[in-house]
């Protein structure tokens, strides 16, 4: 248990997958100009990482993986080299059922994410969520704590960089730093401060 | 002639990528923290970029609007798998070293905005030069941004130590700071600066305008 609080602690602030993998960016940076906004995308790449992480693990450990078709009667077969299609595939597929699924049970739910399920098929994030779970080789339940981990990682940080912004609009920036490039100055501010966290031994 | 140097050549300064459009900058903060790394990213990124625009470019006519994405991602996806084993094959420690961010030139926002944004209306020859030069645009901005932070935060060019360190006996006491996360957003947001005082036209305008002090005590 206390293996998974800890992977948990250290996926959500010290392995911060906005601030110290760079992943997500251009939704990050796109999306975050309003608080309500940045935290509807957030609350979604949570729900849809938590499933695709666990989705992909199944996926990779029972078909494509080294010796995963052992259980058909195929153990020499390797289709690792389709790791990026399928997974690829999965999320897309995933996020299309979600919003299905969502606008028949939870239309409140589904009116209030808009326009931000079809974004997070091209978010990185959840792509590279998967991708490191693969290259980590967590287990089942690992891949389970890793996508809500990082799911709220990430939206935590959107949510800290839209609050910020939307004070930032009413100072004075010099004019070639106005719009994105103040933008990018304080992310590195914010990253700076998650880095505080990484003295932290789990 | 004239018109494919301009898809070519205005990704670079006018249009670029990064700076501009803000796309694809997750690869851009990630893989710079040495200059050998970064250029094969580029490298792939260009080759993926290129190729992927000429073959949406020419099934274009056949792609039904309502399934374009997933056709434009397959494609893409596809073209990804060969780089990445081709890399794996004949440079495996970068290939390593590259991690993850191989696989994420499918959902960098380049090679799938240059496919729905100019693939998609384009004929075959200028799409494919579309792509070589938004992979050029992102290139240049990664490649400045590895070589400032490779030289001040190892001391080294490419791999060869230019400025020796402290650490091994020398002069040079390493800025740490430029291989950490941080770095790479302040490096970019110089960078934007830098290009925005060059090419005016690309300033954005703020939300909010500061007023002069108007009370006349306040005014000097």
């Amino acid at each position: 248990m206390e293996h998974y609080l800890s992977l948990l602690v250290r996926s959500i602030f010290i392995d911060n997958i906005a601030l110290s993998l760079f992943l997500g960016m251009c939704t990050f940076i796109a999306v975050s100009k309003k608080v309500n906004a940045a935290i509807g995308l957030g609350i979604a790449v949570i729900v849809v990482q938590t499933i695709t992480v666990p989705v992909n693990y199944l996926l990779m450990n029972y078909l494509l993986a080294d010796g995963a078709l052992a259980w058909a009667g195929l153990p020499d077969v390797n289709l690792s080299f389709l790791v990026y299609l399928c997974f690829i595939g999965v999320i897309a597929a995933l996020v299309q059922i979600l919003e299905m699924v969502l606008d028949k049970y939870v239309p409140a739910l589904y009116s209030a994410l808009g326009v931000f399920l079809p974004l997070i098929t091209v978010n990185c994030a959840i792509l590279g969520g998967s991708l490191l779970m693969a290259e980590r080789g967590y287990g089942f339940t690992e891949s389970v704590v890793y996508g809500i981990g990082s799911g709220t990682s990430w939206a935590l940080a959107i949510a800290v960089l839209a609050g910020i912004r939307e004070k930032l609009k009413y100072s004075d920036i010099p004019e070639g730093l106005q719009g994105l490039g103040i933008v990018f100055i304080t992310v590195g501010l914010i990253s700076l401060g998650f880095m505080s966290f990484g003295g932290i031994d789990l | 002639m004239s018109k494919t140097k301009d898809i070519l050549l205005e990704p670079i300064a006018s249009n670029n990528p990064i700076a501009l459009q803000i796309l694809g900058i997750c690869s851009a903060l990630a893989v710079t923290t040495s200059m050998k790394v970064a250029f094969v990213m580029c490298l792939a990124l260009t080759i993926v970029s290129a190729f992927s625009n000429l073959f949406v470019s020419l099934i274009r006519h056949h792609i039904p609007n309502s399934i374009r994405i997933i056709v434009q991602m397959t494609i893409i996806a596809s073209m990804v798998i060969m780089v990445d084993q081709v890399l794996k094959a004949v440079a495996y420690d970068i290939s390593k070293q590259l991690s993850v961010f191989v696989g994420l030139i499918i959902t960098n926002c380049i090679v799938m905005g240059r496919c729905e944004a100019f693939a998609m209306k384009n004929p075959p020859l200028p799409s494919f030069f579309d792509g070589i030069g938004n992979g050029l645009g992102y290139s240049v901005i990664l490649m400045l941004l590895a070589f400032i932070r490779e030289l001040f935060g190892a001391g080294k060019i490419w791999g060869v130590q230019v400025l020796p360190v402290s650490t091994e006996g020398g002069w040079y006491i390493a800025n740490g700071m430029m291989l950490m996360p941080p770095s790479a957003f302040f490096l970019i947001g110089l960078f934007i600066w830098a290009l925005r005082v060059w090419k005016t036209e690309q300033v954005e305008k703020p939300d909010f305008k500061i007023t002069a002090n108007s009370r006349k005590s306040e005014v000097a």
